[in-house]
């Protein structure tokens, strides 16, 4: 399976409370709460970094947990997180998430 | 619970700030009869000023962001300062009374992510609108402002108060919303000027307009049981909190200053001279509010509607108190249920001269 990358859509009003990331999104206002590891998925989501990168050097270091199962986690927090459009998914990296002012322009 | 109830339970224990409302200015272009502002500008914040409010909200937990005035698109940079808001993912809700929204704004609002847009109609009729608004064509523009942001897909909300001049166009008010297909509020509160002239006030309502409202399904829903009998206070309420002003919201002025709520006109700070995170966790005023719980109002904690009241502190302070009771509060309650409440009862007694209750044995 080719590696994805993984980038925060604009298109989200977000912000960490008391440890948790709350998520909405802009388009549908679905609202979200991502847990601990959710959030260190979420926050290395830059667009250059893969998804395998990713729980290799922030996820298992920090949360002690088995590569495959931490994938399989991340593959489906990422499948739900894209359905809504709130991450962006490729598997070229994605330089440049869509700019609320270039949109505009 | 839902995930949002949740979130806002845990801001509470945390103290944080979850929802701020910000009016960028006062100055206005449409005149209502009702607004409670003095719409001349006493130096409003420039566009580096909130920019670096918004930065502290951001670092302080705020999530949700109302941009409000005055009319938000007197300012030139409005458009500049919700596209800062967005930058730091707030959600944003925008209200406005339209008039200025073109197709470029419109789409500018939905392409900048802006979760929603409240718009104030006064009636569907133009001639009643307008004498509200005191602006000529008012209705009309605004009307067509809501096609525009409908078209590109924002959600809208149309507001309207329910006065004594529009009290016969409210079914046709709603009719307008739902033939626009956007969502409908009504809020038959008006509060006095922030000045404390209450002139404004003899545009509330008379009582039957309430009875009226408060059987309307369109409106509250399940009448029976937004009107059933309140259940008695149980410790939870009593140990609870009237509203979120204070404890997960506040009220930013455009000149700087921090208040509990829009509609509580205590001042906590001024973010000129202080930071928000100073006026929020340290302002005496801010921690005066926070402690004050329901068994602690002066009258409220002794009323049967203590658990399902709308009980306003902020109107309670313009009244006298903020612990004390607020009377247009408790005519709702009464009209809702049919039950008076402690105040009015408390008022009943003093007016009379005699006691509030009286007992008499029944005959053996």
């Amino acid at each position: 399976m080719p590696d994805t990358y993984i980038a925060r859509s604009t298109a989200i009003a977000a912000r960490m409370l008391g440890g948790e990331m709350m998520i909405m999104s802009a388009v549908d206002s679905t609202f979200f709460t991502l847990n601990e590891v959710a959030t260190v998925i979420w926050q290395a989501a830059d667009g250059r970094t893969t998804l395998s990168e990713i729980i290799e050097h922030r996820v298992c270091p920090e949360f002690e947990v088995e590569p495959d199962v931490a994938r399989r986690d991340a593959e489906q927090f990422v499948d739900e997180l894209s359905q809504h459009g709130i991450l962006l998914v490729s598997d070229q990296p994605i330089l440049e998430t869509k700019s609320i002012t270039a949109e505009a322009q | 619970m839902s995930l949002l109830v949740e979130m806002n339970d845990k801001a509470m224990k945390l103290g944080i700030p979850l929802s701020v409302h910000i009016d960028v200015t006062y100055r206005c272009n449409e005149r209502c009869v009702h607004c409670y502002l003095d719409h001349d500008d006493k130096g409003e914040m420039t566009t580096a000023e909130i920019k670096n409010v918004l930065d502290q909200l951001a670092e302080a937990g705020v999530f949700f962001l109302v941009f409000s005035g005055g009319e938000v698109f007197m300012r030139q940079d409005f458009l500049e300062i919700v596209e800062y808001a967005r930058g730091l993912q707030f959600n944003v809700k925008v209200k406005t009374n339209g008039v200025m929204i073109h197709e470029y704004e419109a789409q500018r609002l939905r392409d900048l992510g802006v979760e929603q847009v409240q718009l104030s109609v006064y009636s569907h009729r133009p001639h009643v609108h307008d004498a509200i608004t005191k602006l000529p064509g008012s209705l009309k523009r605004t009307i067509n402002s809501i096609r525009f942001l409908k078209w590109h897909g924002l959600k809208v909300t149309m507001s309207n108060v329910l006065m004594t001049v529009n009290r016969d166009d409210q079914a046709g008010t709603h009719a307008l919303a739902k033939q626009l297909g956007v969502a409908y509020t009504l809020d038959p509160t008006v509060t006095p000027k922030l000045d404390g002239d209450t002139s404004i006030l003899t545009l509330r309502v008379e009582e039957d307009n309430l009875d009226e409202l408060f059987a309307d399904p369109d409106l509250v829903g399940d009448v029976e049981e937004f009107c059933a009998p309140p259940l008695p206070p149980d410790e939870d309420v009593m140990e609870g909190y009237s509203c979120s002003a204070g404890h997960t919201s506040c009220y930013i002025n455009p000149y700087g200053e921090v208040f509990p709520c829009v509609q509580f006109p205590l001042p906590t700070g001024n973010l000129r001279s202080q930071k928000f995170a100073d006026i929020w966790y340290r302002s005496p005023q801010m921690e005066e509010v926070r402690s004050i719980k329901v068994k602690d109002l002066t009258v409220c904690s002794s009323c049967s509607h203590a658990g399902t009241c709308t009980r306003c502190p902020g109107l309670a302070y313009m009244e006298g108190s903020m612990r004390g009771p607020s009377s247009s509060d408790c005519e709702k309650s009464f009209h809702r249920t049919g039950i008076p409440s402690a105040n009015m009862l408390r008022k009943a007694g003093l007016a009379a001269g005699g006691p509030l209750i009286q007992i008499q044995p029944i005959p053996a």
